[in-house]
């Protein structure tokens, strides 16, 4: 997928992407020639078909984590699948484990709001992604950033 | 004046999403995952209710004991049984970059979507339920992509693929693989089977798998027929098995020294 300028001929390059609401997918797109940007939205069954194939638009910056698809799109999965799945443990709150960045109270919560059948997942996924970055706070708005940064559509 | 409108490929900037080029990476990450395993044969059937997943784990439990590495990916997500069939039972460890499959009966290394899904309840996905037909064959291409390249199969002598009826779920598992597989295919002996059968195998022929023969399953008197003979005379390959109901395990080694 890609965007043309029509005015000035030149490919147009992709700035953003979020998820405004409502299953809706927005990705940005800007000329680099005479700055316009087009904004790309696709409804909720085009969000759903972008996820099913398991890209990204506007790519990723991160490895995908192992059975990423199924993980994040199954809804029936049990809450044992995994070893790593379940509750924060203590050694892994407050300050982080193994010089990890530091948990707030509130992204602990919103963390364990998640289905235990990829709680484990979207933790490691916003650790690594505050790690890369240089962040030393997983706070809600990181996640948010994250999870709109990432194409975390499902999570 | 008309607008000039250029071709996708003309347009060779840099692009930032490369849908292609992700597609290009769940590639070679199954085709990397699978480096270490030698064959992968697919057990197939047009038809349900053969016994696919029967046969599937008694031969890959002979082959267990007969000293090869091997592994079992049960690719009917909608009705897996594999799992149970191996006394593999979960959970799964996730270890770096994959996940440990289950050491089941005889060391055979298993991964099923049983593994994944609560007790009792349906594979289902999130996302615009009127649409589902659009995007749920999608979605379960994408799962069988990770459970080919995102568990830890290792050193394999052979990766039995064991698959729902008909073909689709084929088609999938060849677009998917750098190479086609091995195929088994099993039938009961009615005409009705052979109906069913013979179609999945001319599709899997016409895809450039290698047929490896006929499994004859629930041979006996219970269902007429002779549709091992007859699929195996029309696409000369062998009759390999003809399975009685209550196989012993000489039935299944028997088997595994033909593969």
């Amino acid at each position: 997928m890609k965007f043309l300028c029509v005015e000035c001929d030149r490919q147009m390059t992709f700035e953003e992407r979020r998820l405004p609401g409502d299953g809706t997918l927005a990705a940005a797109f800007k000329c680099p020639a005479c700055g316009r940007v087009v904004g790309l939205l696709t409804n909720p069954m085009e969000t759903q078909l972008v996820a099913s194939l398991g890209v990204k638009i506007g790519g990723t910056t991160i490895a995908a984590e192992p059975l990423e698809t199924i993980r994040s799109q199954v809804t029936t999965g049990r809450e044992d699948a995994f070893t790593e799945s379940g509750a924060l443990k203590d050694t892994e709150r407050g300050a982080g484990s193994g010089g990890g960045p530091h948990w707030t109270g509130e992204a602990e919560a919103r963390l364990a709001r998640v289905p235990t059948f990829v709680r484990g997942m979207v933790k490691k996924i916003y650790a690594d992604y505050a790690k890369d970055r240089g962040i030393a706070e997983i706070t809600p708005a990181m996640m948010d950033a994250a999870r709109t940064e990432l194409g975390l559509e499902g999570m | 004046m008309p607008l000039r409108i250029r071709t996708y490929h003309e347009l060779t900037e840099a692009d930032r999403s490369g849908l292609g080029a992700q597609v290009g990476a769940q590639r070679r990450r199954v085709a990397e995952r699978l480096a270490p395993v030698q064959r992968i044969v697919a057990v197939m059937s047009g038809k349900g209710g053969v016994g696919k997943s029967f046969v599937t784990a008694h031969l890959a439990r002979a082959l267990a004991r007969a000293g090869r590495r091997v592994g079992a990916l049960d690719a009917d997500l909608n009705g897996p049984t594999l799992a149970r069939l191996l006394a593999a039972a979960g959970p799964l460890a996730v270890t770096g970059d994959a996940v440990e499959p289950v050491a089941g009966a005889d060391g055979v290394r298993c991964v099923s979507m049983a593994h994944l899904l609560e007790d009792g309840k349906p594979l289902a996905f999130k996302g615009p339920e009127n649409d589902a037909f659009i995007w749920r064959g999608a979605l379960e291409a994408a799962a069988l992509r990770e459970l080919l390249s995102d568990v830890a199969w290792g050193a394999l002598d052979v990766l039995l693929v064991d698959l729902p009826p008909g073909v689709a779920r084929l088609h999938e598992l060849l677009d998917l693989l750098p190479a086609p597989p091995d195929v088994l295919t099993v039938t009961i002996p009615t005409v009705e089977s052979a109906d069913a059968v013979r179609r999945t195998l001319h599709a899997a022929r016409e895809r450039g798998t290698r047929l490896l023969g006929v499994i004859e399953n629930m041979a006996g008197p219970q269902f007429p027929g002779d549709a091992g003979d007859t699929l195996a005379r029309e696409f000369a390959i062998p009759l390999l098995a003809r399975i009685p109901f209550n196989p012993g395990d000489a039935v299944w080694q028997a088997l595994g020294g033909r593969l």
